[in-house]
C-alpha cells in the first residue's frame, strides 16, 4: 500500500464522518462517486451511459450464444445423452440377463430337488424290498429251526420218559425184595412173591 | 479491484461502478459500427470455453459409472431436462439445446463474475435485454405458430364473465409486454446490485483501518450470497423461460 500523506480519514471522527457520508447518502453519492472515477467520457452507470458500446455487447453476445448453442446442440446434449442411455440399456440388459439367469437357476434347482427326490423314494423302495426279502428268508429259516428243535424235543423227551419208567421198574423190585427181607428178619416169615408185589403196587400208587 | 484515491480530496476509495466499465481490447469496426472486441465479450467467449472444457472433459470419458465431472455434467442435464420437462411438457424437448444453452449461458455469466477483476456480462442491461427481448419474441412467434390468431386468447382467460374483459385484456397484455422488462431487468438489477455491494464494502475495508476486518468478514459472507445469488438469477431467468414457453404452448 503506497503511503500518501493523509488520502484517508485518520482520526476515527473523520473515519466516522466518511462511513456515514456513505453509508447514509450512498445512492446519492454514487452518481458523484462514478464521477470521480476518472473516465470522465462515461458518466454515471455505465450500463446506461456507455450506449457507444451496445452493438458490441449484443454483438458477441449473438457470436458467442451461437457458438455455445452449437457447441450444446451437437456436441454436448448429444454426448450426455448418449451416455445416460448407454447406462439405462445397459443397466435394462444386465437385468434381463440376471433374471434368465436366475430362471435357469430355479429350473436347475427345481431339477436337481426332483432327482432328489425320485433318488430318495427309490432308496426308500429297494430298503424295504430287501427288508421283506430278509424277512421272508428269516421266517423260513426259523420254522426250519423250529422244526428240527421240536424234534430234538421229542426224541429227548421220549427217552426221559423211557428212562423214568426203566426206573420206576426197578424201584418196584428193589422194593419186593426189601419188604422180602424186612418180614423174614421181623417175623420169620416169606411171602409168597405175588402177595408182596400186591403190596408194593399198593403202596405205589397211593 | 481496490483504487487508491489519487487525489486528497476524495472521501471514499474504491469506485464501485468502476467494475462496469467497458472497455475495447480488439477495436473492430463494421460500416461504422463499433464493434469491437471488449471485456465484456472477452469474459462471454472465456465462460462458452469453459463451458465447453468443462462438458468435453466431463463427458471424455463416457464412463458407463460416472466419475465426478461426469455426474456434475449429467446433474446439470438432469436439472435443465426436468425443468424443461415439468415447466413446458413433452412438447418442451425441441426447445431443450436452446434452454440448456440459455441456463449455460447466464450461469457462469453470473458465477465467474464473482471472481475478483473479471467482468459480469449479465451485469449490462443491454445484454439481460437482449436475451429476454429474443426470448420474448421467439415466444410470441411460437404461440402464433400454433395457435394462430388463438393465441389471442392468452389475454383472456378462460370463462371468465365477457365485461372482465375490459378491464382483464388490457391488465393481461401489459404484463405479457413487460415480461422481457422484468426478465431482465431482474438478472441485470441482481447481478449490478450484489456487485456494487462487494465494491462498497471493500471501500469500507479500505477506510476503517484495523477495524476494517469487520466489513471484511460481511465481505466474505457477502461473496457467498452473491454465489447463490449468481445460480438463483440463472435457474430463475431459465425457468421463466419456460414457464413463458408453456404458455405459448399450452396458452395457460
Amino acid at each position: 500500500m503506497r503511503r500518501i500523506p493523509s488520502p484517508f480519514p485518520t482520526t476515527p471522527l473523520q473515519k466516522a464522518a466518511a462511513v456515514l457520508t456513505v453509508a447514509g447518502g450512498l445512492l446519492s453519492a454514487l452518481p458523484s462517486l462514478a464521477q470521480e472515477a476518472g473516465e470522465a467520457a462515461h458518466k454515471g452507470l455505465p450500463q446506461i451511459s456507455q450506449t457507444d458500446t451496445f452493438p458490441s455487447q449484443v454483438f458477441w453476445a449473438i457470436v458467442t450464444f451461437a457458438l455455445l448453442y452449437v457447441m450444446v446442440a451437437r456436441v454436448i446434449l448429444p454426448r450426455i445423452a448418449g451416455t445416460m442411455e448407454e447406462r439405462q440399456d445397459k443397466i435394462d440388459d444386465d437385468l434381463s440377463r440376471a433374471e434368465k439367469l436366475k430362471g435357469e437357476a430355479d429350473q436347475v434347482m427345481a431339477d436337481y430337488e426332483r432327482g432328489l427326490q425320485t433318488a430318495r423314494s427309490e432308496a426308500l423302495d429297494l430298503l424295504r424290498k430287501a427288508q421283506e426279502a430278509w424277512q421272508v428268508e428269516a421266517d423260513k429259516r426259523n420254522a426250519a429251526e423250529d422244526a428240527k428243535l421240536a424234534e430234538r424235543i421229542k426224541a429227548d423227551e421220549d427217552r426221559i420218559a423211557k428212562a423214568r419208567a426203566e426206573a420206576e421198574g426197578n424201584l418196584k423190585s428193589v422194593a419186593a425184595s426189601v419188604a422180602v427181607a424186612l418180614t423174614d428178619k421181623l417175623i420169620g416169615v416169606t411171602p409168597p412173591d405175588q402177595q408182596v408185589s400186591k403190596a408194593v403196587d399198593a403202596v405205589v400208587q397211593r | 479491484m481496490a483504487e487508491l484515491p489519487e487525489t486528497p480530496d476524495k472521501v471514499f476509495p474504491v469506485d464501485p461502478l468502476h467494475q462496469f466499465q467497458i472497455h475495447s481490447i480488439v477495436p473492430v469496426n463494421v460500416g461504422g459500427v463499433d464493434l469491437s472486441f471488449t471485456n465484456s465479450a472477452l469474459w462471454m467467449a472465456i465462460a462458452i470455453g469453459l463451458i465447453g472444457l468443462f462438458f468435453v472433459l466431463a463427458t471424455g470419458g463416457r464412463q458407463l459409472v460416472p466419475g465426478r465431472l461426469q455426474s456434475v455434467a449429467e446433474l446439470m442435464y438432469e436439472i435443465v431436462a426436468n425443468m424443461v420437462r415439468d415447466n413446458v411438457g413433452t412438447e418442451g424437448r425441441r426447445y431443450f439445446p436452446f434452454v440448456f444453452t440459455l441456463f449455460m449461458f447466464t450461469l457462469f455469466g453470473n458465477v465467474l463474475g464473482i471472481i475478483p477483476h473479471s467482468f459480469t456480462y449479465t451485469s449490462h442491461i443491454i445484454v439481460t435485454f437482449f436475451m429476454a427481448f429474443v426470448i420474448f419474441i421467439a415466444v410470441t412467434v411460437i404461440g402464433f405458430a400454433r395457435h394462430g390468431l388463438g393465441f389471442l386468447r392468452l389475454f383472456f382467460p378462460h370463462g371468465a364473465p365477457l365485461w372482465t374483459s375490459v378491464i382483464l385484456v388490457p391488465i393481461e397484455l401489459i404484463s405479457y409486454l413487460s415480461r422481457p422488462v422484468s426478465l431482465s431487468v431482474r438478472l441485470f438489477a441482481n447481478m449490478m446490485a450484489g456487485h456494487i455491494m462487494l465494491k462498497v464494502f471493500a471501500g469500507f475495508v479500505l477506510l476503517m483501518g484495523l477495524a476494517g476486518v469487520v466489513p471484511l468478514a460481511a465481505l466474505v459472507g457477502i461473496t457467498v450470497l452473491e454465489l447463490l445469488v449468481a445460480v438463483l438469477q440463472a435457474y430463475i431467468f431459465t425457468i421463466l423461460t419456460c414457464v413463458y414457453l408453456h404458455d405459448a404452448i399450452h396458452l395457460h
